[in-house]
């Protein structure tokens, strides 16, 4: 400010309202630049991940080709590698689990959103929460020692008996074993599934609900007409976040899955998944070859869960806007 | 006519019993659990389990101190890198995240969320491993740091929107700059939110061993090193879990327990944090 100005200026202009803003703007893009780069860091990060994995696995991308998708020799002597095994049990195992866990989440969610008496629902949602909480290490050994030898002695006789001629279920069942791997995952990502289900279904409007009723719909018929159609995207959505983390999942399904590499239809056999092969594998891969493989294997379910998940988000996100969708649950 | 009404009345009265069934049967595996975890790791559990490192394979005894001293500085590495991070993103959220990028973070975020751990391992192999040429404890850090970044931010977000409008409002009126509204006073209103969130994030790296497979790695011997391998109680239990002696089995429960014990004091007082406050 020149004294020289035409304009007339008080002393407390000068002295306040004008350098302050100055002083307010640099404070205030120091601490937007600085969020920034936080926030970037996320973006970054993911770039990082996938720039990286590409990189360490463009080896075995680049001698197999899309033939590592489709054929099953797994053989670190003569540096071959076909992922097949793989895959086709992570994709087997994780469905069998979203085959019994979508309708326990659902009966979660619906119990607890319409039926359950009013001071039942929260200590019933804490309690499905703190299975998320639950690490993966122990699921594992829970599995082992205590939900194979149930399947053994309980379950798999009695299946074996009726079923045992159909393909899904031939063979002896030894314990360690695709059924086995997909009931633990059930148990693991019904938490997900129930907790994101739960959100969309509260937040269907009332009015649905009440026009149903008011036109004499039963209670049943008003949520099964009138408030599941209402969240249906958003259901279909927490069932595929179910799905990502089913495909990811390593530890507890590393332990009761069997790890062998080899296409097996039967539940009862032993079966591979992706996430395992990198848990088993990764710190014995002495060549170079095998090492990239097992970088392509990570890739490649990367690149699933990271589509799952964010074709999930898209849906939940459509049905119940707003920022608070599905990250409590996390 | 009424026989149809009475027909829609059992089969409404049927699914209602059916969706409750359905819910029994999702939480029983809690309980079966917990009470297998008590029932077969409680008996191991004494004062040497805590003190002492664990003995050679096939002698009875020993304790699984370097794995419970591990599992805290392993976790508190992670805290170190990644809730600062994690916070100043939640933050950008909250404050800025209105336009594009604020939409493209918050939608990765969201997708990181469900990144598979064992991912996350490989890559902190290939960036702090491998460069270093041996395993390290700094390296679980990392790896656990990442999977908690994207979890952080979100809670974080969710935590400061919560806070009302007028608190906003009123400290911009008193002329104090965005930044200092938004670091003294939003940011401090939603504190108790912010920390519940951070315990939650805490709770799931803890029990997380596919990140530290390759990047920790175990290690028998007491060590505090953040350069050197370290053990951590979920690496422990995976290796007794799966190796072949009945002793292993025996601390495999007891330091599950120990681990879980841990997870659910901190899932347990998160949730008590939040209630206190906001009543949900």
């Amino acid at each position: 400010m020149s004294p020289a100005t035409a304009e007339p200026l008080s002393p407390a202009t000068t002295l306040n309202a004008a350098p302050r803003p100055h002083r307010r703007h640099y404070g205030d893009r120091v601490y937007r630049g600085l969020l920034t780069a936080l926030a970037l860091s996320l973006p970054l990060l993911l770039l990082a991940i996938v720039a990286q994995l590409l990189l360490s696995s463009w080896p075995a991308i680049h001698k197999f080709g899309f033939s590592f998708i489709w054929t099953s020799v797994w053989d670190p002597v003569t540096d071959v590698y076909g992922a097949a095994p793989m895959i086709f049990g992570t994709l087997v195992s994780s469905f069998l689990a979203l085959l019994m866990a979508v309708p326990l989440s659902l009966g979660v969610a619906i119990f607890l959103t319409e039926f359950a008496p009013r001071w039942l629902r929260q200590p019933v949602a804490f309690l499905v929460e703190l299975l998320a909480a639950i690490p993966s290490v122990v699921y594992g050994l829970w599995g082992i020692y205590v939900l194979i030898p149930l399947l053994r002695d309980y379950v798999a006789p009695p299946i074996r008996a009726v079923l045992g001629w159909t393909p899904l279920f031939n063979g002896v069942f030894y314990g360690n074993s695709m059924l086995a791997g997909g009931i633990i995952l059930a148990i693991m990502i019904v938490p997900y599934i129930a907790a994101i289900s739960r959100e969309v279904l509260l937040a269907v409007p009332a009015t649905q609900r009440e026009a149903a009723l008011g036109l004499g719909a039963t209670r049943w018929e008003a949520v099964w007409g009138a408030v599941l159609p209402y969240g249906r995207a958003g259901i279909i959505g927490a069932v595929m976040l179910g799905l990502g983390r089913a495909l990811g999942e390593t530890m507890a399904v590393t332990m009761v899955i069997g790890n062998r590499h080899d296409i097996a239809l039967s539940l009862f056999q032993p079966g591979y998944t992706m996430a395992a092969a990198i848990a088993n594998e990764f710190t014995e891969a002495q060549s170079r070859m095998y090492l990239s493989a097992l970088f392509e294997v990570g890739l490649v379910l990367f690149v699933v869960t990271v589509g799952v998940n964010a074709l999930a988000r898209l849906l939940v996100w459509r049905v119940a806007r707003g920022a608070a969708v599905g990250s409590k649950a996390l | 006519m009424s026989a149809r009404v009475t027909t829609r009345r059992v089969k409404s009265g049927f699914f209602t019993g059916l969706v409750g069934l359905l819910c029994f049967l999702a939480v029983l595996p809690l309980f079966l659990i917990f009470a297998d975890l008590v029932h077969k790791g409680a008996s191991s559990i004494n004062w040497d389990f805590f003190v002492k490192i664990p003995v050679p394979a096939g002698q009875a005894g020993g304790g699984v101190a370097n794995a419970i001293v591990g599992t805290v500085i392993i976790v508190a590495l992670a805290c170190l890198i990644g809730i600062p991070v994690g916070i100043g993103a939640g933050l950008y959220l909250a404050e800025y995240g209105i336009g594009r990028l604020g939409w493209m973070v918050r939608f990765l975020a969201d997708v990181m969320n469900g990144t598979p751990s064992i991912v996350v391992g490989i890559f902190a192999w290939t960036w702090f491993v491998r460069p270093a040429h041996h395993f390290s404890a700094l390296a679980g850090g990392v790896a656990l740091a990442i999977l908690m970044v994207p979890m952080l931010a979100r809670t974080t977000e969710e935590m400061l929107r919560l806070v009302p409008h007028s608190l906003r409002e009123a400290a911009l009126a008193l002329g104090y700059p965005r930044w200092r509204t938004s670091l003294s006073v939003i940011a401090r209103a939603a504190l108790s939110g912010i920390v519940t969130g951070a315990l939650v994030g805490v709770a799931r790296v803890a029990g997380e061993t596919a990140p530290l497979l390759f990047t920790a790695l175990g290690n028998l011997n007491f060590d505090t090193s953040i350069k050197d391998p370290m053990q951590t109680l979920s690496l422990q239990i995976f290796t007794y879990a799966t190796g072949p002696f009945d002793d292993w089995h025996r601390l495999a429960w007891a330091s599950a327990l120990v681990l879980m014990s841990l997870v659910l004091t901190l899932a347990v007082a998160a949730r008590w944090a939040t209630r206190k406050r906001y009543g949900t």
